[in-house]
Order: C-alpha cells, then structure tokens, then sequence
C-alpha cells in the first residue's frame, strides 16, 4: 500500500545556520489515516509541515507525497494536498464566495467546477448567508470555516492542517472537527498539527511525537496510551516530552 | 488564460474596494493638476495680462521724468499708481510690505535735467567726432544720478530680471529721446519735428515669438499643455503606494502560503498586478487629460490640446503605466514592512520626478545633473508626452525617448524577478 506521506532521512537548516532543525526524521504516513504530529514550541512540527508542503527546500533525504518525490514533482504533488495554515490564509477584503473562486482556480479547477464546490462547501460550513460579505467582517470562527473551505476546494487526497481551530469557540471547533471526519471518511488523509490535546484525541487514530527535530514516538493512538499507561494524549505529552520550559 | 483572468478579476475587486488607495490615485493628481496649473497660470497673467503693481515716487516732476513715467507706462508689464508725497522714510517700505505694490521706483531730484545735460554732453562728443565746429556748446562734466528699484523680497530672480529689463527699456527710450532732439538741434539749428523723432524713437525692428513645433503649428504652449502631461506621470508613478503596499501585503499575509501551496506559478500573480495596474495608469491618464481639456477652460485655464497623433499618445502612456508598474512591483518585492514600502515609494517619486524635470525644467538642471536625469524613468516619461504636447510630435520623433524607457522598465522587472527568486517566492 502507498503511503500518503513517506519521510526518510530527513535533515534541514536554515541557510547560514548550523543548528539542525530537523535531524535525520524519518515518518511514514498511510493513506487515510488521521494522523496528529505534536510537540512542544520549537520542537519542529510548523518546519516540518513547511517541508511537506514544499514551502522549504530541503537538501538532504526524501520526502515523497503518493510516491512522488517533492523536489523532482513540485507542480504535480500541489494537486494531491491541501494546506490549512494557522494564519488565516486568504483575501479580507473579498467575500468567501470571490476567495474560493480565485484560489479554486489556482486549484487548476474550471468554472463550472468551482461554482459547484462554493456551493456545496458554503452550505457544509454554514456561510450561504454570508456568501458574498467580505471576510474581514467576519468573527474568528466564521474566518477559520472559510480558511477551510479554501483548502478543500480541490478536494484533496491529503489535507495538511496546522492548528485548525485555534482561537474559535466550541461550536465551530465540533463543527469543523466534525467536518474533517466526514472528509477522513470519504477518503482523505488528514496530516494535523495543534496544541488542543483534547480535540486530537478526537480526530487522531494514528499520533506522532517531534522533539528536537526528530520523531520521539509515532504509532495508532490506542497502543501508545497503552505502551505509556496514560488515560490521555496530555499525559502522554507530558511523560515523552517533560514539564520544562521549551520557549 | 482562465488563472489569469481570476487573478486579474481578483486584483480589480481588491483595488476597488480600497477606497482610499482609489482616492489617491485619481484625486490627488487631479487637484494637483489644477493647483499648478491654476497657480503657473496665474503667474504667466501676473507678467502678461493682470500687470506688475508698480508704485512711482517721483521726486522730479519735470517733462524728461514724466517722459519716462509715460514710457514705463507704454512697456506693458506694470499696473501703476503714484505717489506724490511721502509721509515719512519708511512709506515705500511700508507700501511694499503691505503688498499694495510689488515694487517701487524712485525718480531723483533733478533727474530731468541730468537727462537734458547727459543729451547734450553725447551730442556734443559725437559732433566733435565729426569735426562739425559747434563752440557755442560748452562741454558738460558726466555726473551720475541713480534710479532707485525697491521690491518685495517675494519676487523670484527671473521676474526681478524682467522688471529691471522693461525699466531699462523704458530709461533707453527717454533718454535716446533727447539725445536725437539735442543732437538734430545743434545740426539744424532749430527743433526735430514730432514726426520724425518718433520715426527714430519708435522705429523698431519687430520681433516675432514662433514655437517651433514638429507638427508645424505654431501655437504658444500654455501652463496646462507644461503641468498635465507631467502630473499625469507624477501620479501614474504615485501608484507605488497602492501596488507597492499590494506586493509587501501579499507577501505577508498567509495567502502567500497558499498561494505557494498550489500548482500555478507565483509569476501569475505579478502579471495580473501589473496588468490591473497598468490599467489604472490609462484611466488615470483618461481622467486627467479629459479634466484638462473640458473642465479646464471652464475654471478660466487654458484648455489642453490632445495630441493629433492619438495613436503614439496610448503607446506612450501604455509605456509609461508600465514602467510606473514595474517600479512599484520591484519597491513591493524588496520592502520588507508596508512602511518601508509606503516611505520609499513616495520619497523615491518625488526625487525621481525632481531629477527627472518635473518639478524644475530639465534644461535648467545643472550640468552634474544631467546624468542622473537620464536614470530617472520620469524625465523620459516626460519628454516623450512633451514630444506630443508640447512640439506636435508623433511617433517617429519621440523614439528616442520610449526606447530609454522600455530599457529601464525591462531592467526593473528583472530586479523584480530576481528578488522573487531571492525570497523564494518563485
């Protein structure tokens, strides 16, 4: 079975530092899984969803999205993924309906196809009535829906989400985690990053653990609250990773 | 194409809705058209229709210095009003503070006859030159007497040089006036007739003013045919504000992010700024040239008159727009804030329209400026719209112009290009 994402020997630095900020990682992760990566601040998580997503070039090991190696698949792998970054990653002063249609079609989707999916995933996130408001009116929920929304235009193979639902209310937080099972089903492989231990439980059955640029852990969820006798992946964080500072 | 066409949709609905960016890019130029114009206008009537004020004090009051009020009077240039007594020192200085007249003359005591005995003195010199005997005429020592010029420190070098020019013109008349009387009187024993010695006084060869145009009018160029064309291109650069802001925007809010996460080429997003921009640039131009002409004449400006060679007056503003475009894409690549790109940008524009001519004509620049001038894409800007509104050019003769223009904006967008590539964003 082909991975969705296939790490080896994985190193990266910034240029003109000689501090590793990624040592040697190697991760795999299977095809509709929904797989949490966690750690500390500074541990590596926001590096290495830069480096899956092909925003860093990296210069050493491999990474490989649906078997296609990054580096020599640039503009092939773009269509197989979706990204949520944290910030909200689309136009204020436009409205959901003239956001998703522009970066829908930088999703390489034609107008047909995009009309059909503004619809369809407005309706799904609860935005038709705000349709055609520009976002910078919107609260913090309503922005982290359409942040969404955007990224599943295409409808992806994989989606990268980076801290999701910070900063939203609980609604929208079951809302959207709720939304992302709904797509884990239909077959997408979710890749989740967040600080929300709680709600990873939720989503994830498959977790990995990132101190110091490397994997510390990564199994199914279950085994590992069995492995370390935690009752929560809080706990769990807290035994693999310490109580000191991290900033 | 159907990217590209998003984008650009993209763009116009974000420029739109940006009503103070829109604001600055139509209005401010508008208005600064019509203050200079207005203004430059003003000053062009002050010297040509409404007169120089102009206060007279003469303390003379004989025929020669009346002569030479009447002959200030006839140069054109001064709306006079006299003064007959002063109440104390200061009055003229005091006048002229209060702005009632810009400048003041004082006619000496006894000027007059230092006029009539300077006649006599020439004439008496030349006749000896020509041996013509003439003893009764005794010989007259050459005295000095100086007429007093006051102005207000508000007047520029250039008018103060043509005041001193039309005084100088009207002291030449008087006094040629009796040197010609004394000079017949003493050959003819008997006084010139009136006929005759303004015959010889006024009988000067005509000058013609001809603008020498390229089209073959000879229409005189007015302030609104010298200050649109250049606030025009002052305010197609000034969309370094919007575009520059756009382009550090974009950079870094997260849409970079997701821009960069899609398979479409970054490259898109900037030929979709530029083409919106560049478009901008046009309707800036069609506003401005179109206020210039209809609304201009009726605010008592002159009227802007459109180039006949229509054709060459888009290309130029077509080139114009895009450079301007390319500018501000390459402040936005390289700026790192808004305020940077914000500061940079309008600081950058006024020096480059000030080394490029706009804000002082280029052939008075000095010499070590020349070279300078000729990097700042305003000048050339410039002199290919003055090569249409100004000398009725077409095309052909503003080659040489569009050519340094298209090398600079070609070598701006490879510095664009570069520092995209620099940064990582492509």
């Amino acid at each position: 079975m082909t991975n969705a994402v296939h790490i080896k020997n994985l190193d990266f630095s910034y240029k003109g530092s000689s501090q590793k900020l990624i040592n040697n990682l190697s991760l795999h992760i299977q095809k509709g899984d929904r797989f949490g990566i966690f750690g500390p601040n500074g541990a590596g998580k926001t590096t290495l969803m830069n480096l899956v997503t092909g925003l860093l070039p990296y210069s050493s090991g491999s990474i490989q999205l649906l078997g296609n190696e990054i580096k020599s698949n640039r503009n092939k792998i773009k269509k197989f993924f979706g990204f949520v970054p944290q910030d909200f990653s689309f136009y204020q002063e436009l409205s959901p309906a003239e956001n998703m249609e522009f970066f829908g079609a930088w999703a390489g989707l034609n107008k047909q196809q995009i009309q059909q999916r503004i619809d369809e995933l407005l309706t799904i996130l609860s935005l038709t009535h705000v349709r055609n408001t520009p976002v910078k009116n919107f609260s913090g929920g309503m922005k982290r829906r359409v942040n969404l929304a955007i990224a599943v235009m295409h409808e992806p193979e994989i989606l990268f989400l980076d801290e999701p639902t910070v900063g939203v209310d609980v609604q929208t937080r079951y809302a959207i985690i709720g939304y992302l099972k709904s797509l884990n089903e239909k077959g997408t492989t979710l890749v989740y990053t967040s600080h929300h231990l709680k709600e990873a439980e939720d989503l994830c059955n498959t977790v990995a653990m990132i101190d110091e640029g490397n994997i510390i852990v990564h199994d199914s969820l279950k085994n590992l609250l069995k492995d370390y006798k935690q009752d929560g992946l809080e706990g769990l964080f807290l035994n693999l990773t310490g109580r000191a500072y991290r900033d | 194409m159907f990217k590209l066409w998003s984008t650009i949709q993209k763009d116009f609905r974000i420029l739109t809705r940006d009503k103070v960016g829109l604001t600055l890019m139509f209005l401010m130029p508008v208005v600064l058209a019509i203050v200079i114009a207005s203004v430059q206008n003003s000053t062009f009537e002050l010297v040509n229709e409404n007169k120089i004020p102009l206060l007279i004090y003469n303390k003379d009051k004989k025929v020669v210095s009346l002569e030479l009020e009447k002959a200030l009077d006839k140069v054109g240039m001064f709306n006079i009003s006299k003064i007959n007594t002063l109440k104390d020192g200061d009055d003229i200085k005091n006048h002229i503070n209060t702005k009632d007249a810009l400048v003041a003359v004082v006619i000496p005591e006894n000027y007059s006859d230092e006029v009539l005995r300077k006649a006599k003195n020439v004439s008496r010199k030349a006749l000896k030159d020509l041996d013509i005997p003439k003893d009764s005429v005794a010989s007259v020592a050459d005295t000095s007497m100086n007429i007093i010029l006051y102005y207000h420190p508000v007047l520029q070098q250039s008018f103060r040089k043509s005041i001193d020019g039309g005084l100088q013109s009207a002291l030449q008349v008087v006094q040629s006036k009796y040197i010609v009387q004394s000079l017949y009187k003493y050959i003819n024993d008997e006084n010139i007739p009136d006929s005759l010695e303004n015959q010889i006084i006024s009988n000067q060869t005509p000058v013609q003013q001809i603008a020498v145009s390229k089209g073959g009018t000879h229409g005189i160029p007015n302030a609104t045919q010298h200050n649109v064309p250049a606030w025009t291109i002052f305010a197609m650069f000034f969309i370094v504000i919007s575009l520059g802001s756009s382009v550090v925007r974009e950079k870094l809010s997260g849409s970079i992010i997701r821009l960069r996460t899609l398979p479409t080429h970054f490259g898109i997003s900037i030929i979709s700024k530029e083409i919106t921009y560049i478009t901008v640039t046009i309707l800036q131009a069609i506003v401005i040239f179109s206020i210039g002409k209809w609304l201009f004449p009726k605010m008592g400006l002159p009227a802007l008159n459109i180039p006949h060679d229509v054709g060459a007056l888009f290309l130029v503003t077509l080139i114009c727009g895009w450079c301007a475009a390319s500018f501000a894409i390459c402040i936005g690549v390289f700026a790192n804030t808004q305020e940077q790109a914000n500061g940079f940008g309008a600081v950058s524009i006024v020096l480059l329209a000030a080394v490029g001519g706009l804000l002082v004509p280029s052939f008075a620049m000095p010499s070590s400026f020349q070279f300078i001038m000729r990097l700042s894409p305003l000048h050339w800007c410039l002199e290919a719209y003055y090569g249409l509104f100004l000398e009725e050019g077409n095309l052909k003769d503003i080659f040489t112009n569009i050519i340094p223009l298209l090398i600079i904006t070609i070598l701006l967008q490879f510095l664009a290009w570069y520092g995209l590539k620099r940064k990582n964003l492509i």
